[in-house]
């Protein structure tokens, strides 16, 4: 019988050498040296801990609504309610233009992908305060903190998504062939949303105001993305910058796959958004590989 | 391959810490200071750290550990032990040299790691095992063994939040106990639970330690670092002072004054003096070396220097007392009036000492009770004190087995066990069977 095969893993992304031990085991060569640089991304390491992934997502998704008298239900409330806040105001009163859409569901579509991208924002920012503790004791990668976040995140969207799914058919509304996109939407919020949280996921351990700034941003850039009105209302020598805005995209084409409502978003725009997001991840990711290995120091 | 599992070359660690801030001196002035703060946090970030800002948790440090060493590290609060751990474990990097370890590493810096309330047993078995570096079908695997250990069957599926503290931690370690990596850092995680729970702990690292994994073993507590080290490391402000067999580092350790009880006792001004008169001025506890201290090792000679002032009180056959408790029980009164047997006659300032041969009293904290002076046996009570100091025994391998003893007793017997055995060995294990 084989051993178990370990996977190498380094603390500086330096390549870990295999020495073959004695009794046909790998052994694993830990290096452990000063920062210096930007240290390498080792997904792979993410890879051998996926286990652990699996369970801290768990934990997330069983903790998160416990202590609370409606549990679960919350996954609902929170988009229903946001829903009935804006229908009341935009909808009815400023009886703003959906394309025939009635404004509950057009409003709806639009709250689901950036409850999820607010999500993503806020989990990946809090990820090194809300573990301190844990991040104190004990090394695993770190990374896997944000993941689980987004992985449960997704689970909530799914279920929010089955009232969506109600007031289509309420609504006799049908998705269209580019529901096939709907993941690469939600890639892009998820970059993007982690791309922020994870630039600020250090510094908001040291000045906890940069929390509320971070707040305040993301209530200005809800306005800004086509969430509760369309993007009819944008005067169109602003549509270019405004699509540049990668949530605009997701938003544009979530809403679009599923309700055939309000223009697809645009190949150019979407591409130009797929890299901002991808390149706001990465910008991210290095900074938090970078505060991450001190950050016990300073918490 | 070299058989060399942990190499330390020259680590270093340097912290900035704050300056140390002024107390305001008055309401104002605390204000000022308040509003003057938003930006403090930048002004520090932005200014380079001044030389009493930094500080050496560790100064190149280097060592080597080799594969199936025990090394224990000890040293006061702050000699730089936590440090060198967190950076082992990677939870910090350092700041200069570098580590190298080879193999598999677990960490157990605190039981219980990433514990959640609201999660059940089994739950968390599996939430700290994966962080513990486990894999989930190693816990599989190991679930029972795991379950067994812990005692807590029958809860396994209740949230851990409806758990005692006690089954919580008996869980924790027993996570913990299974982890199988080829090193394990360990820091001073048998300070926790009750002395029973502590024996369990101790056979299982003593188990573990056997099975030739290399640990490097943190910890306050001398008993435990002798029984479980091969090897012991002094850390003295951030650098590795001695380096030797634990007997011998630990007894260099237990000499250092700071670490030892003052072993000195203000009679003049004790709060629990009984009587109005003092003659009783100063108790000084001093060990073998005429160190004054108050822990002494089990089995050392313990000297009392009583010293007095009898102002124009003359004395003859003065009869003096220090009775001494454990836990509210009496354990011994010593007296001269049994054990001396001259008749003196004292006056003016003098100094009494007591040499009592601890003998085999075991370890444990023990209470100076009653220091009392009386005129002469039966006599008018001059001077006495109460509840006056307390002192400890701390235990060591008495017995010569390498093994330090834990004893809930108050002696540690003087005993000889003989084994015999009438059967074959072989026919001894059918026995059991």
């Amino acid at each position: 019988m084989t051993m178990q095969k370990t996977v190498s893993s380094s603390f500086n992304g330096k390549p870990a050498e295999l020495i073959k031990g004695q009794s046909d085991a790998a052994l694993i060569t830990i290096l452990i040296e000063p920062a210096s640089g930007w240290s390498a991304l080792n997904l792979r390491e993410i890879w051998t801990y996926r286990d652990l992934l699996y369970f801290l997502t768990w934990r997330d998704i069983k903790t998160r609504y416990s202590q609370t008298a409606l549990g679960p239900l919350w996954i609902f409330i929170q988009p229903l309610f946001s829903m009935v806040l804006y229908t009341l105001v935009f909808g009815v009163v400023a009886k703003l233009p959906t394309g025939g859409i009635p404004y509950p569901i057009f409003s709806y579509a639009g709250l689901l992908p950036w409850g999820f991208f607010g999500d993503a924002v806020s989990g990946s920012l809090t990820s090194l305060l809300t573990n301190r503790d844990l991040i104190g004791k004990i090394y695993f990668p770190r990374l896997t903190l944000v993941l689980s976040r987004i992985l449960s995140s997704l689970l909530d969207l799914a279920i929010a998504m089955l009232v969506l799914f109600g007031m289509m058919f309420y609504s006799q509304l049908a998705p269209n062939w580019t529901l096939v996109f709907v993941p690469l939407y939600l890639m892009i919020a998820a970059l993007t949303g982690m791309g922020i949280g994870l630039c600020f996921s250090g510094i908001v351990v040291k000045y906890r105001d940069v929390g509320n700034l971070i707040g305040y941003f993301m209530r200005a850039l809800m306005f800004a993305s086509p969430v509760v009105y369309s993007i009819e209302l944008i005067p169109q020598e602003w549509r270019m910058v405004y699509e540049l805005n990668p949530m605009t995209n997701v938003i544009l084409g979530f809403r679009y796959a599923l309700l055939s409502a309000g223009p697809a978003p645009q190949w150019l725009t979407l591409g130009i958004s797929t890299v901002l997001a991808v390149g706001l991840f990465l910008v991210g990711l290095f900074i938090f590989k970078r505060v991450e290995r001190n950050i016990v120091d300073i918490a | 391959m070299s058989d060399v599992m942990i190499r330390v070359e020259n680590l270093s660690k340097v912290y900035r810490i704050g300056k140390t801030e002024a107390a305001p001196t008055s309401r104002g002035a605390g204000l000022v200071a308040l509003a003057g703060k938003p930006f403090g946090y930048l002004r520090q970030m932005l200014t380079p750290p001044t030389d009493q800002e930094i500080l050496w948790a560790l100064k190149n440090i280097s060592f080597e550990v080799e594969r199936g060493q025990v090394l224990g590290v000890i040293g006061k609060n702050g000699a730089g032990k936590s440090t060198l751990l967190k950076i082992l474990a990677r939870i910090t990097d350092p700041s200069a040299g570098r580590a190298v370890l080879h193999g598999r590493m677990g960490s157990l810096l605190e039981v219980g790691t990433g514990f959640h309330p609201e999660l059940t047993g089994r739950e968390n078995i599996y939430l700290s095992g994966t962080i513990l570096g486990m894999k989930k079908f190693e816990i599989d695997r190991r679930l029972d063994e795991i379950v067994e250990f812990s005692g807590v069957e029958r809860f396994l599926d209740t949230p851990i939040k409806r758990y005692s503290s006690g089954m919580i931690v008996r869980l924790a370690f027993s996570v913990a106990a299974h982890l199988d990596p080829e090193i394990l850092l360990i820091d001073e995680v048998l300070a926790v639970g009750d002395l029973a729970f502590q024996r369990k702990c101790m056979g299982k690292m003593n188990q573990v330690a056997r099975e030739g994994r290399t640990i490097l073993f943190v910890s306050h507590s001398m008993p435990s670092v002798q029984a479980l080290c091969q090897r012991v490391v002094l850390l003295e402000g951030g650098m590795i002072t001695h380096d030797g067999s634990p007997t011998a580092v630990v007894n260099q350790y237990e000499d250092q004054e700071t670490v030892l009880g003052s072993g000195s006792v203000d009679l003049a001004n004790h709060p629990n003096r009984v009587t109005r008169q003092r003659f009783f001025t100063s108790l000084n506890l001093c060990n073998e070396k005429n160190i004054q201290t108050s822990r002494f090792r089990l089995g050392e000679k313990i000297t009392f220097e009583l010293k007095l002032d009898l102002q124009e009180e003359m004395l003859t056959d003065p009869f003096i007392a220090i009775s001494i408790e454990r836990h509210g029980q009496a354990i011994c009164v010593l007296t001269t009036h049994f054990m001396y047997n001259e008749v003196v006659t004292v006056s003016g300032a003098c100094t009494i000492r007591c040499e009592w041969d601890l003998g085999w009293l075991a370890p444990g904290t023990y209470l100076l009770d009653r220091v009392s002076l009386k005129k002469y046996s039966g006599g008018e009570r001059l001077d006495q004190i109460t509840n006056v100091a307390s002192f400890e025994i701390f235990p060591t391998d008495v017995y010569g087995t390498g093994k330090v003893i834990f004893s809930d007793g108050i002696i540690v017997p003087k005993a000889v066990w003989e084994i015999e055995s009438t059967r074959q060995p072989s026919d001894l294990a059918h026995s059991f069977a």
